[in-house]
């Protein structure tokens, strides 16, 4: 599924047109991305968590050449799966909660 | 931040009641949900890919006692993030991609 068919599915089960519930698939994961670019962790119950890591810089290797590079330091974004999505995905019944 | 502060953005931003604005978040994650129970992948472009992978069995071991036990097969959601996601979290302009023109 990609984003064009989340917005089709909702826009079905709703009463509200495809422009406006693009507007709101696309708010939501923009105002995820500008919480997470200002290093806030981001909770969705029954869905998951997002946290940014921090690394800092370190010196890497160029894995076919052996020369050393600075790796500059970065943020990455890891999400870790909520308990109820886990077991759902895994085919388990959800104890809803 | 959590999902009330999103129903916010939508309901200041969209025009829709707080309940409508409500409704509308969790039948999308609700519907993220669903497709991902159903091994489903999903690609959102421009925040990342959320993708059901199949685990073979393998052995484990219980790292206070040394025992070995099976770790059952089983299916895990994971999470890939996109070029534009990574690129928005350390503050570049554009994502840089290696080959770009």
């Amino acid at each position: 599924m990609n984003k064009s068919q989340l917005v089709e599915i909702v826009s079905e089960k709703t009463k509200v047109t495809k422009n406006k519930a693009e507007e709101v698939v696309n708010l939501i994961f923009d105002s995820m991305t500008q919480a997470m670019a200002r290093g806030d962790r981001i909770e969705i119950r029954g869905l998951g968590s997002f946290a940014v890591k921090e690394y800092g810089s370190y010196v890497g290797r160029n894995p076919r050449t052996g020369q050393s590079i600075n790796v500059k330091p970065k943020r990455l974004p890891f999400f870790k799966v909520g308990k109820e999505l886990k077991d759902r995905v895994d085919g388990k019944p959800s104890s809803e909660s | 931040m959590t999902k009330a502060e999103i129903i916010e953005q939508i309901y200041e931003k969209v025009g829709f009641s707080k309940k409508e604005s409500s409704e509308i978040v969790e039948l999308i994650f609700d519907t993220m949900k669903e497709t991902l129970e159903r091994g489903e992948k999903i690609k959102i472009s421009g925040f990342g890919n959320f993708v059901v992978r199949q685990k073979r069995p393998r052995i484990g071991r219980n790292p206070q006692t040394g025992e070995e036990i099976e770790i059952s097969a089983r299916r895990v959601l994971t999470f890939r993030p996109s070029q534009v996601l990574k690129s928005a979290l350390n503050g570049d302009r554009e994502p840089s991609t290696p080959a770009s023109r």
